[in-house]
């Protein structure tokens, strides 16, 4: 499992970039779900947004899940490519598929690569 | 799939493991009293019995299949079912169709509600089907469903023309209560003019504005009438907003498909295609859509895969908005959906064929048309109906209830009393014709009207 230590990380599996604003999901989550099929993202850019809320739904072929911004802040871009390749958030979690990047950021509740590892291991079992 | 029952030891077993002595002890929290409440019921009837007086009540009734000469559509119409959809419907391994969440076990239900997909897609000129809903109606709200998800809530607004189905409109106001949804259109325009669908359609279309997510119109209409939605879509889409087309089947063979249109969304009911009119129901509701709004889709869609030693095979493909992918979040629940009578349409279309459906189509057509002939004739009745399919509108001398009660009386299942819900619409009787009527049975109809004065 890959936890970039430079990002901070939400308990429902979201991870947020402090330095970019960037906002996607975990390493751990894609696993989770499995092959992931189709990708949503609701949020548009010039909207202001409240860490926690829903701003995507991701489909794999297994489960769906919704997935919630790990900061407040505004939309400043969305990432219109996700939608075509969303196999990319198997790929390329931390890369590739970013999800929306916030300007003006601050972070909602949120835990460091450490904690984040911890939490996941927890859920192992 | 086999079925069967827990024996007398594996119930004790269960009733050990969770704790409790006997089935009565898991009833405890209902007082006694309330238990076994008694009830004022006839004696028990053996089978004979039971058969004999079951055999009363079903002689009262009078049927279409040779009691009655039926003139009455209005959502059920009367058509001609192939004996081998029954022969293959009452086969054990469809009649006890039950979700196939399990392809392993369920290819043959699979594979028949593919087929049933792939012929609705084909009949409505769409991209995709689902595997059905409950009817037409349940369809249409699903529809609002639909467009209310693919603009996330925000897009409040729903035009209807008053042209859709009355019971259809109910049960789409029904569905939406409490969803934050303002329905428009079917009760503030007039219906007067129904023999203008132009205008009609103008004053509907004025009402399309940039907060409207969905304009469901019917085709043909309620009335019958059959009117090319073209304009009214492009309208629609310049609006954003996205268009449902509630369709007859057997029209579609004839006329130009909705898809062709430019339709979003494209339901209906598919009781026209082999299913009995019953009582009014069961039936099965198609749903067929474009490709993008697959995902806001409701029900379940099943899908062609290769299976692991490379062989054709049938498995859920997309079930984007049920209980078993979304959870608490599901915003549809057709788990077992209409199999068997989507099945039973999927027969009649293949056992008809193309061309046959056309021909149903065409029958119904020139039938209708000449008994609309046939009834102009007659003093004082009208028809006001000029593009229709197999329906129309008979203006009459007296009120509907009472010239139906006449008909009757004469083995005629009269046409449909419009003024029940349109109470502008006095005397007015909208008429059905199918390929079941003879051209004997049209003179007959035309023939006692003709007879009858009224004050």
């Amino acid at each position: 499992m890959n936890t970039p230590a430079n990002l901070k990380y939400a308990k429902s599996d979201e991870w947020f970039d402090a330095d970019s604003g960037k906002v996607g999901i975990t390493d751990y989550a894609q696993s989770q779900l499995s092959d992931i099929v189709f990708v949503e993202i609701f949020v548009e850019e010039g909207e202001t947004i409240e860490a926690g809320k829903a701003i995507a739904s991701v489909e794999s072929v297994k489960a769906s899940a919704e997935i919630y911004s790990p900061a407040s802040g505004k939309v400043s871009a969305v990432n219109k490519d996700l939608p075509n390749k969303p196999e990319a958030i198997n790929s390329d979690p931390f890369g590739e598929a970013w999800m929306i990047q916030l300007e003006g950021a601050s972070a909602g509740d949120v835990m460091d690569s450490a904690a984040y590892e911890k939490h996941c291991e927890e859920r192992a079992h | 799939m086999t079925y069967i029952p827990i024996s007398p030891h594996e119930r004790d077993d269960m009733l050990k493991t969770i704790g409790v002595k006997s089935l009565d002890d898991l009833f405890d929290a209902i007082p006694a009293k309330h238990r076994f409440p008694k009830l004022d019921l006839p004696k028990a009837l053996t089978e004979m019995e039971a058969y004999s007086e079951l055999s009363d009540i079903a002689q009262a009734n009078e049927n279409v299949r040779g009691d009655l000469i039926s003139f009455l559509g209005a959502g059920m119409y009367n058509h001609y079912i192939p004996s081998v959809i029954d022969h293959m419907l009452r086969r054990g391994e469809f009649y006890t169709a039950y979700t196939p969440y399990q392809p392993e076990i369920s290819q043959g239900t699979l594979q028949a509600i593919f087929e049933y997909q792939s012929l609705m897609s084909a009949l409505t000129g769409m991209d995709v089907s689902n595997a059905s809903h409950y009817d037409g109606a349940t369809a249409t709200a699903e529809a609002v469903s639909l467009a209310y998800a693919q603009f996330r809530g925000k897009r409040k607004k729903v035009v209807m023309s008053p042209s859709v189905h009355p019971q259809y409109r109910a049960v789409v106001r029904t569905y939406t209560q409490g969803m934050d949804i303002e329905v428009s259109g079917d009760d503030q325009l007039p219906i007067t003019n129904y023999q203008s669908p132009v205008s009609n359609l103008e004053s509907l279309t004025s009402l399309i504005d940039d907060t409207t997510s969905l304009v469901i119109v019917q085709y043909p209409d309620f009335f019958g009438r059959v009117y090319d939605y073209t304009k009214l879509i492009e309208t629609s889409h310049a609006k954003g907003a996205l268009v449902c087309v509630v369709a007859n089947p057997t029209a579609l063979a004839m006329f130009k498909t909705p898809g062709d249109m430019g339709a979003d969304i494209v339901v209906g009911d598919g009781q026209p295609l082999g299913i009995p009119m019953w009582y009014g129901g069961p039936s099965v509701g198609f749903f067929t859509t474009r490709k993008s709004y697959v995902h806001k889709m409701a029900g379940r869609l099943v899908g062609e895969t290769v299976d692991n030693r490379g062989q054709r095979a049938y498995v859920l493909t997309l079930t984007a908005r049920e209980q078993h992918i979304k959870r608490e979040r599901a915003t549809s629940n057709i788990c077992t959906n209409q199999g068997l009578l989507a099945l039973a349409t999927a027969i009649y279309l293949s056992v008809l064929g193309k061309s046959g459906l056309k021909q149903v189509a065409n029958l119904c057509y020139q039938k209708a048309h000449y008994a609309a002939r046939e009834l102009n004739k007659i003093k004082g009745y009208e028809i006001s109906s000029e593009t229709f399919f197999h329906e129309f509108v008979l203006e009459c001398p007296a009120p509907v209830a009472e010239i139906n009660a006449h008909l009757l009386d004469e083995g005629i299942l009269g046409g449909y009393d419009l003024s029940q819900d349109y109470p502008s619409l006095k005397n007015q009787m909208l008429v059905a014709v199918t390929e079941m009527n003879s051209k004997e049975d049209i003179d007959v109809f035309v023939k006692i009207l003709s007879e009858v004065k009224y004050e």
